[in-house]
C-alpha cells in the first residue's frame, strides 16, 4: 500500500548533470509560498525497517489512510495532501540528509519527525535552521523542550514525564503497600530516562522503597531468561518496565511461562501496543499504560463516533486494531488540519507562509477521537493519560485495562520552563489526594 | 557475610543454567557458519538471515499447524520441517546461483557478496512476514516448567530451556562428529577442509562437496533459528544481531573447528550470563572480550591450526 | 592511467560537485557526507592494497565523530576539532593496530569487527557519558575563527571536506607509489619474501593501519560537524560493511574510486529510499551484487577502462 515518492525530474537532472549550469534546475528555496500550492506535501520520518518498524509501519498506514480520507473530503483548505515517507533506521546522517532534501528540494510544507528520540533531537535543530514547521509526532524525550527553545517545533502528544508519572501514581493509589521494587528497562535513552523519572518521583512520593535489581539488557536482545531468573530469585513486590515492541512481547512471554507474574506486580507503561500480539498470554491484574489516553475501550471518549469510525476503518483496511503510534499519527494530522484552518482564517482565506503556520500552532487546541489536546507556549502538547489494570472482556481478543484512572495532563506534566527531574523532586505525597478515582468496570 | 557468599554461589548456579541454554543456541548458529567456512573459505554474512528465515518459517508453520488443530507436539515437527525447507531450498539456490560464480575472486569480494545477500534477504524477510512481532510457543508450553531449588525458594525454568536446547545442541555436535569421521561424504568434507588442493587433485568433486556443505550449513542456521523461535519473539533485525555474535564464537573457536565452536559457545554463553549477575554493564561486551583475549594468546583460535605461510 | 588524466578527472569531478551543490542546496549535505566517507574509504583502500579487509573501520569514523562531540563545547573551532579527531583516531589506531597487524585475512577482518563492536556497545552502554542511543548534539563550531550563519556553514563544511578529500587523495596516491606502498602490495602477494628482504611486514601494515585510522577520524569529524548529531549507530558493524561496500563499488584501483563510490552510494540510497522506502536495503544489495559480478573493478575500473580504450584508439 506504499505510495512511492519519486524524486522530481528537476532533482534527477540536478544530480545527473550537476556540472551543467544550475540556475534552471532550482526553483528557489520555497520561501515564496504565500500562494496556494497545487499540493500540500508532508514529510514523515518513521521506522520502516528494523525492530522499531513495529511502530513505524502502523503509523505510516494510518497516515496513508487519513490522507486518503482528507483528500476525498476536498483536502486541507482545498489543497490535496501528499505524504513523503523517510525511514529512520539507516541512522542520523541519512535522516538529516533526507530532512533537508524534503524541505529544500521537494518543497515540503510540514515535517512530521520521528519515533526515536535520537531522531527528534537531530531534527528539531533543523526545524530552527530551515524555519520549517515540524510536528514531533511520537518521540517522548523530555529533553527537547526542556533544554532549548524551538519556535517551529511542536509535540502533539504527551512525553516521557507524564507517561511514567501517571503509572506511578496509579500504583501508589491502588497498591500503596509495596516495599521492594525491581526495574528491567531496555538499555538506551528511553529505558534510562524513564527509570530516572520513576525513581525520582517515587523517592519524593514514597521514600524508603528498596530497589532490589536494576537490569538494563540490550535493546533488541533475543532472550531475557537470565534477567528473569534474577527477578524470580529477588522476588520484588513490583517490577517496573518500560519495554516496548518485540522486546516486551519476549519479556512477557518468558516471564509468564516461568510464573514471574504470580510473584510480582508488573507496571508496564508502554504495554498497549503489544497486547494484540500477546493475546491471552498477557496475564490479568497488572498495571498497563498506552502513552496517552487512546485505549480502544476508552471509558468516555469525547467523540465516541469518531473513535469508533477510526478504529473500524483501520481494522477493515489493515486487519488489525490501531495501536498507540496510529493514534499519535492521528493526533499529528488532526493538529495540522486545525492549524491550517486557524492560519487560513487568520489570513482571511489566504494561504499561510511558514511563519504564519507556525504561529497558528502556538496555543492550538485540536480534537482527537478521545479528547482535546492543547499545545502549550513551549510547543509541548497536553495529553491526558489513562492507566488501568489488565483484564479480558468479551469485546477484545486481547488484554485491555479496567479500573481506569484518567490523569489530567496538567497534573502529570512538568510546568513550562522547569526541568522534569527538578520538578519531580518537589512532588509531595499529598499529590495522591488529587488523583481522580478509578472508573469502575 | 557467609550468607552473602552462599546466596551468590546459588545465584551463579542459576546463571550457569541460563548460560547453558544460551550457549546451545549460539552453538547451533556458529557451527553451521564454521562448517561452511572450513570448506568454502567464505565467511557467510547472510548466515544470520538464514537463521532469521528459519525462525520465521518455523513460527509460521507452527501457527499453521495449530490453526489446523494439530496436537501441540506438531510444533516440534514444524521446527525440523522449517530447517529442512530453508536449508534444502535456499542453500542450493544461494550456492549454485551465486557463490559458485565467485570462488576464484578475492576474499573481500566474497565477503561482500554475502553482505549484499544479507541486505537483500533482510528486506525480503520483511516483505514476507511484515514488521509486527511473530511468535509461536507451542513447543515451549507443551513441556511446561521445572522448579529448580534455590535456598528455601524455588525458581521455575522452562523444560525446553533446560533440556531441549542443550539436548539438541549436544545431539548436533555428536551427529556432526560422527558424520565427519565415519561416513565417506563426511571424510571428503574433512579432506577438503584440511587441504583443498590435495583433495581436488585426488579426484574429489569439489562442486558437489561445496553444494552439500553449504546446504548443510544453511540448514543448521535455520535449525538454530527454528529452535530459538519458541523462546523469543521474531522482529526485523534479529539476523543482524545474531551474526556478529556467531562471528565471535567462530573466531574464538578457530576457523573450521566443530568441537571448538562448542567450547567457545559455552565460554561465551556462560560468560554472558555470569556478567548479567556480576557486572551487567559488560554483558554485551563479554563475547568480544573473550574473543580478543583468546586471540591474544592463541592467534589461530582455541582449536585453529596454524596455516603455512606462502613463500 | 597517466597522472595528468587522473588529475584532470579529479579537477572536473570537484568542479562538477560544486556546481551540483550550488544547483540543488540539499545536495550540499549529501555530498559532504559522501566526501567524508570517501576519505574513510581511502584508508580502507590502503589496507586492501595489502589484501586485508577491515570489517570494523567504522570504529575510527565513530571515534572521530565522538571526539568532535565531546570537544566541541570546549574548543568550538572546526580547524582545531579536525586535527584533534585525527590525532585521537590515530592513537586509537596505533593501539588497536599493534594488536591486529599480527593477524591476516579473515582473522584481521573479524578482529576489527569485534573491536568496533566493543566500542559500539560502550557508546550505547555508558549512558551517563554518551547519552546512549539518543546521541550527542554538536553545536556548529566556528570555522577559522568566524562564526558563520548556518547557510555559509554548510558551504564551509562542503569546501573543507573537498579540500581534505583532494589532499588525502593525492597523499594516498603518492603513498601507494612509494616504497612503503610497494611493500604493502608485497604483503598481499609474497609476505614471506618481503621479510627475507629485511622488511618488517607488521611495521608496514601498522603504518598503513594508523594512516587509515587517521583518515577514518577525519571523516568522522566531518560527519559529526555536518550532521551535528552523533549516535552509536556510526560504529555498528553494518556501518563498517558500508565502507567496504563503497570501496568495492568505487573500485580499489585508484584514489578517485572511493569518492566515486561514496557519491554513488549516497545517491543510490537517497533515490532508492525515495522511490521504495520499504526496500532500499535490497536495492543497495542488488547494486552491489551486480557490480561484483559484472564490474569487479568498480566504477573507477569501468571509467578507466573506457578512457583507456579511447586513448588506445587515438594512439
Amino acid at each position: 500500500m506504499s505510495t512511492p515518492t519519486p524524486l522530481t525530474r528537476r532533482s534527477a537532472l540536478a544530480v545527473a548533470a550537476g556540472a551543467v549550469s544550475g540556475s534552471l534546475l532550482w526553483p528557489g528555496s520555497g520561501r515564496a509560498q504565500a500562494q496556494k500550492p497545487a499540493e500540500l506535501k508532508v514529510g514523515i520520518t518513521t521506522f520502516l525497517s528494523g525492530p522499531a518498524s513495529v511502530f513505524g509501519v502502523p503509523a505510516k498506514q494510518t497516515a496513508e489512510m487519513l490522507f486518503d480520507e482528507i483528500n476525498q473530503a476536498g483536502g486541507i483548505g482545498g489543497v490535496p495532501v501528499r505524504a513523503l515517507f523517510v525511514d529512520e533506521a539507516p541512522g542520523t546522517d541519512h535522516l538529516v540528509g533526507e530532512f533537508r532534501r524534503l524541505v529544500q528540494n521537494e518543497g515540503v510544507q510540514v515535517m512530521f519527525a520521528s519515533i526515536s528520540s535520537g531522531s527528534c533531537l537531530a531534527c528539531t535543530p533543523l526545524s530552527d535552521e530551515l524555519r520549517k514547521t515540524t510536528i514531533l509526532w511520537d518521540c517522548g524525550t523530555q529533553r527537547i523542550f526542556e533544554e532549548g527553545r524551538h519556535p517551529f517545533a511542536f509535540r502533539t502528544q504527551g512525553y516521557a514525564t507524564p507517561e511514567v508519572l501517571a503509572p506511578l501514581l496509579y500504583l501508589l493509589k491502588t497498591k500503596p503497600d509495596f516495599r521492594t521494587l525491581a526495574v528491567i528497562n531496555q538499555d538506551y535513552a528511553w529505558g534510562r530516562d524513564s527509570w530516572e523519572i520513576w525513581k525520582t518521583a517515587m523517592d519524593a512520593l514514597k521514600p524508603g522503597v528498596r530497589v532490589v535489581a536494576e537490569l538494563f539488557p540490550r535493546l533488541g536482545a533475543p532472550d531475557f531468561s537470565t534477567e528473569i531468573t534474577r527477578l524470580l530469585a529477588a522476588r520484588p513486590d513490583v517490577i517496573f518496565s518500560t519495554f516496548w515492541g518485540g522486546d516486551l512481547v519476549t519479556l512477557v512471554r518468558q516471564a509468564a511461562e516461568r510464573r514471574l507474574f504470580e510473584r510480582s506486580t508488573f507496571v508496564l507503561p508502554v504495554a498497549e501496543a503489544s497486547m494484540q500480539i500477546l493475546g491471552r498470554t498477557m496475564p490479568a491484574g497488572h498495571i498497563i499504560g498506552t502513552r496517552g489516553d487512546h485505549w480502544n475501550n476508552h471509558p468516555r471518549p469525547k467523540d465516541p463516533a469518531r473513535l469508533a469510525r477510526f478504529v473500524e476503518n483501520y481494522r477493515r483496511r489493515f486487519n488489525e486494531y490501531p495501536i498507540y503510534p496510529c493514534h499519535h499519527m492521528y493526533q499529528a494530522i488532526s493538529a495540522m488540519q486545525a492549524a491550517y484552518a486557524k492560519a487560513i482564517a487568520a489570513k482571511g482565506g489566504g494561504w499561510p507562509n511558514d511563519q504564519e503556520l507556525a504561529a497558528a500552532f502556538r496555543g492550538l487546541e485540536f480534537p482527537t477521537p478521545t479528547s482535546t489536546i492543547t499545545l502549550r507556549e513551549d510547543g509541548q502538547g497536553l495529553e491526558d493519560q489513562i492507566v488501568g489494570v489488565s483484564t479480558f472482556t468479551e469485546r477484545f481478543p486481547f488484554a485491555v485495562p479496567k479500573d481506569m484512572i484518567v490523569f489530567p495532563a496538567a497534573m502529570v506534566s512538568t510546568p513550562v520552563g522547569q526541568k522534569s527531574v527538578d520538578w519531580l523532586k518537589t512532588l509531595k505525597p499529598d499529590l495522591l489526594a488529587q488523583v481522580p478515582a478509578p472508573i469502575a468496570g | 557475610m557467609a550468607g552473602w557468599l552462599e546466596q551468590n554461589t546459588l545465584l551463579l548456579g542459576l546463571a550457569l543454567l541460563d548460560g547453558l541454554a544460551y550457549a546451545a543456541l549460539v552453538f547451533m548458529v556458529a557451527v553451521g557458519l564454521n562448517l561452511v567456512f572450513g570448506v568454502l573459505r567464505i565467511i557467510n554474512i547472510a548466515h544470520g538471515s538464514l537463521f532469521a528465515i528459519g525462525a520465521y518459517t518455523a513460527a509460521s508453520l507452527g501457527l499453521f499447524f495449530a490453526a489446523r488443530g494439530l496436537p501441540p507436539w506438531a510444533g516440534y515437527v514444524a521446527l525440523v520441517l522449517a530447517a529442512a525447507l530453508v536449508g534444502g531450498i535456499l542453500g542450493p539456490v544461494i550456492e549454485a546461483g551465486l557463490l559458485r560464480r565467485i570462488y576464484g575472486h578475492e576474499q573481500v569480494l566474497q565477503l561482500l557478496v554475502t553482505f549484499a545477500l544479507f541486505m537483500i534477504l533482510e528486506d525480503a524477510q520483511k516483505l514476507i512476514w511484515g514488521v509486527q512481532p511473530v511468535s509461536s510457543d507451542a513447543p515451549l508450553r507443551l513441556l511446561g516448567t521445572v522448579d529448580v531449588p534455590f535456598g528455601e525458594d524455588v525458581v521455575p525454568f522452562t523444560a525446553y530451556q533446560l533440556f531441549v536446547l542443550p539436548g539438541v545442541a549436544l545431539a548436533t555436535l555428536a551427529g556432526l562428529a560422527w558424520f565427519l569421521r565415519r561416513t565417506l561424504t563426511g571424510r571428503v568434507i574433512v579432506a577438503v577442509t584440511t587441504d583443498r588442493e590435495a583433495a581436488t587433485a585426488m579426484g574429489i568433486d569439489a562442486r558437489r562437496v561445496f553444494l552439500l556443505t553449504f546446504t548443510f550449513g544453511a540448514g543448521l542456521a535455520a535449525l538454530g533459528g527454528a529452535l530459538a523461535s519458541p523462546t523469543t519473539t521474531l522482529v526485523p533485525g534479529i539476523g543482524a544481531a545474531t551474526i556478529v555474535l556467531s562471528f565471535a564464537v567462530v573466531a574464538t573457536a578457530g576457523l573450521g573447528q566443530i568441537e571448538g565452536a562448542a567450547i567457545s559457545a559455552l565460554l561465551i554463553g556462560i560468560g554472558r550470563s555470569a556478567a548479567v549477575y556480576l557486572a551487567p554493564e559488560f554483558e554485551v561486551v563479554v563475547p568480544y572480550l573473550i574473543m580478543v583475549a583468546v586471540l591474544l594468546v592463541r592467534p589461530q583460535g582455541l582449536f585453529g591450526v596454524v596455516e603455512t605461510r606462502r613463500v | 592511467m597517466r597522472r595528468g588524466t587522473e588529475a584532470t578527472l579529479a579537477l572536473l569531478a570537484a568542479a562538477g560537485l560544486l556546481a551540483a551543490a550550488w544547483a540543488a542546496p540539499w545536495l550540499k549535505f549529501v555530498l559532504t557526507i559522501a566526501l567524508a566517507k570517501g576519505i574513510a574509504v581511502l584508508g580502507i583502500l590502503l589496507l586492501l592494497r595489502a589484501g586485508q579487509v577491515s570489517f570494523g573501520h567504522a570504529l575510527f569514523l565513530a571515534s572521530g565523530a565522538y571526539a568532535v562531540a565531546f570537544l566541541a563545547p570546549a574548543a568550538p573551532e572546526a580547524l582545531l576539532l579536525l586535527p584533534a579527531a585525527a590525532l585521537l583516531a590515530g592513537l586509537l589506531g596505533l593501539v588497536v593496530g599493534l594488536f591486529v597487524v599480527r593477524y591476516r585475512d579473515i582473522f584481521f577482518g573479524m578482529l576489527n569487527l569485534a573491536i568496533s563492536m566493543v566500542l559500539y556497545s560502550l557508546l550505547e552502554k555508558l549512558y551517563e557519558l554518551t547519552r546512549g542511543t539518543d546521541g550527542i548534539r554538536v553545536e556548529p563550531p566556528r570555522v577559522a575563527g568566524f562564526a558563520l550563519t548556518l547557510e555559509t556553514y554548510v558551504w564551509a563544511m562542503l569546501v573543507l571536506a573537498l579540500v581534505l578529500a583532494v589532499g588525502f587523495g593525492a597523499f594516498v596516491r603518492a603513498y601507494l607509489g612509494s616504497p612503503m606502498g610497494q611493500a604493502l602490495a608485497g604483503i598481499k602477494t609474497r609476505e614471506t619474501r618481503l621479510e627475507f628482504m629485511g622488511v618488517s611486514a607488521r611495521r608496514v601494515l601498522l603504518a598503513a593501519y594508523v594512516l587509515s585510522a587517521v583518515m577514518g577520524g577525519v571523516a568522522g569529524a566531518i560527519v559529526g560537524m555536518t550532521t551535528r548529531h552523533v549516535t552509536p549507530l556510526l560504529a555498528y558493524w553494518t556501518s563498517s560493511g558500508e565502507l567496504v561496500f563503497i570501496a568495492i563499488l568505487g573500485g580499489a584501483g585508484g584514489a578517485l574510486g572511493p569518492f566515486l563510490g561514496a557519491a554513488a552510494y549516497e545517491l543510490v540510497r537517497v533515490y532508492a529510499a525515495a522511490s521504495f522506502a520499504d526496500a532500499w536495503q535490497a536495492i543497495l544489495g542488488t547494486v552491489l551484487l551486480l557490480v561484483i559480478l559484472f564490474a569487479p573493478g568498480g566504477l573507477w575500473g569501468v571509467i578507466s577502462g573506457l578512457l583507456g580504450r579511447r586513448a588506445g584508439r587515438a594512439a
